[in-house]
């Protein structure tokens, strides 16, 4: 199995920009994965949402260019591409909620076989807020977690969410530096597997049941 | 009618307890003068309303630190760790609501709506001691509007009528909060004379604010 940090980083989010499609609107979570962003296939048109209130998200700004109006959900100095829109919180979500976003990406502390997903606080221990996880991942069309299989040795992929849930049955795939799972009304169906990896390590790394599919393929990454 | 005043002239207009409806996400787009001065003046005991709680030195997140706030309604505190901690010493009364469901409260408050219905939140913690509603089929949670004695906004150019435009990413909740206030006031970055914003450029007509500072 893969494990330098970098290098799952990179499958991870390599994978997941070859799933989006020309005309996506996109939009990428905080952390690993706004990476994706950086792999976006040649000829692949998308609009990255950010949720503080634009589409049309564009690269970091170079050091000296920063405006002070533009920033990404995370605050950080951003720019937006040509076409892009700024509009209020409310349009914002109205996006997002409505059936107007195609995919979102984002981490998770934990997921399980039902599509349920925990990713915004670990009661005594840490109590961000869910800011707009919430309803990205109720309100978009697909849901795909990226994180690492494990986190310091125990599985994030689970038979049941033990921390207080972020949206329950939604997300549709998880993708991590072992595989592609695909969330289905029968569990997780392991539809890749990782190169370098096999898939003894793969079903010890998961706490939940999984299906492997007939066409099991190597992940292109 | 002229509603252009002095900062200290708008702060007599904020009192200890009042619930603040205030622009901005994590600091962008908040009217920094007038959070100042609210800090400036010893107000105590405010209810905020807003995105977050940004920053320690930036934005509401300065009335954390200076323990002007008894209670916040904010869907992310995690950028201010004062936040959580005087969350956790029972100082500070911490409301989190998923964003789109506090953007859409504020907006039913100042849409005269009864509330709204929105899926987040179903089969999570947010779903306790709230009303589900089905709707052909599909389960909703009943949220309640949530409306503030004043709105702190911050516009990029005002003109003296008091219609705002809002740059780029500064819009976020100001435009909303305008709306859900009994007091609304507005900071302006840039202050001209009426007409010279057009008015298709208009994000929150003039008849929402109250009060225009520099």
């Amino acid at each position: 199995m893969i494990q330098d940090k970098n290098r799952k980083r990179e499958v991870i989010v390599k994978r997941i920009a070859n799933e989006l499609k020309d005309g996506d609107v996109v939009n990428l979570g905080i952390g690993m994965p706004t990476l994706v962003a950086n792999y976006i296939p040649e000829g692949i048109d998308i609009m990255l949402h950010s949720e503080n209130g634009f589409i049309g998200l564009g690269p970091s700004p170079k050091p000296g260019e920063e405006d002070k109006d533009i920033v990404n959900a995370g605050a950080q100095p951003a720019t937006h591409i040509p076409g892009a829109a700024y509009f209020d919180s409310s349009m914002s979500f109205t996006i997002i909620r409505g059936g107007h976003l195609d995919v979102t990406v984002l981490g998770a502390l934990q997921v399980d076989q039902h599509g349920n997903l925990a990713n915004w606080m670990i009661p005594g221990k840490m109590v961000p807020g869910m800011g707009g996880a919430m309803d990205l991942v109720v309100g978009a069309k697909k849901v795909i977690v990226a994180m690492e299989h494990t986190a310091k040795g125990e599985s994030k992929i689970l038979e049941k969410c033990t921390l207080p849930l972020t949206a329950a049955r939604e997300v549709d795939m998880i993708v991590t530096e072992m595989g592609v799972m695909l969330v289905t009304q029968d569990g997780l169906l392991l539809t890749e597997i990782a190169p370098e990896t096999t898939l003894e390590e793969v079903i010890a790394a998961t706490e939940a049941e999984l299906k492997i599919s007939e066409d099991l393929k190597v992940m292109e990454v | 009618m002229n509603k252009i005043k002095t900062i200290e002239e708008a702060l007599e207009y904020i009192k200890d307890g009042m619930t603040i409806a205030v622009g901005g996400f994590l600091g962008v787009g908040t009217p920094e003068k007038l959070v100042d001065a609210v800090i400036q003046k010893g107000i105590k005991d405010i209810t905020l309303i807003c995105n977050d709680t940004a920053f320690p030195d930036k934005g509401v997140g300065k009335w954390v630190v200076n323990k002007n706030v008894k209670k916040v309604i904010v869907s992310h505190i995690g950028t201010n760790p004062e936040t959580g901690q005087q969350m956790n010493e029972k100082e500070l009364e911490v409301e989190l609501v998923p964003q789109g469901t506090l953007a859409e409260r504020v907006r039913a408050a100042g849409a005269g709506l009864g509330g709204i219905l929105t899926p987040t939140g179903i089969g999570t913690v947010i779903e306790e001691k709230k009303q589900k509603i089905n709707v052909d089929g599909k389960d909703y949670l009943l949220e309640l509007p949530i409306k503030a004695d004043v709105a702190l906004l911050k516009g990029s150019i005002v003109d003296k009528k008091g219609n705002i435009y809002y740059n780029k990413a500064t819009k976020n909740f100001n435009s909303l909060m305008a709306t859900a206030a009994e007091l609304v006031i507005v900071e302006a970055e840039k202050l001209v004379e009426i007409g010279e914003i057009d008015p298709s450029d208009v994000m929150t007509p003039s008849i929402f604010v109250d009060i225009i500072v520099e």
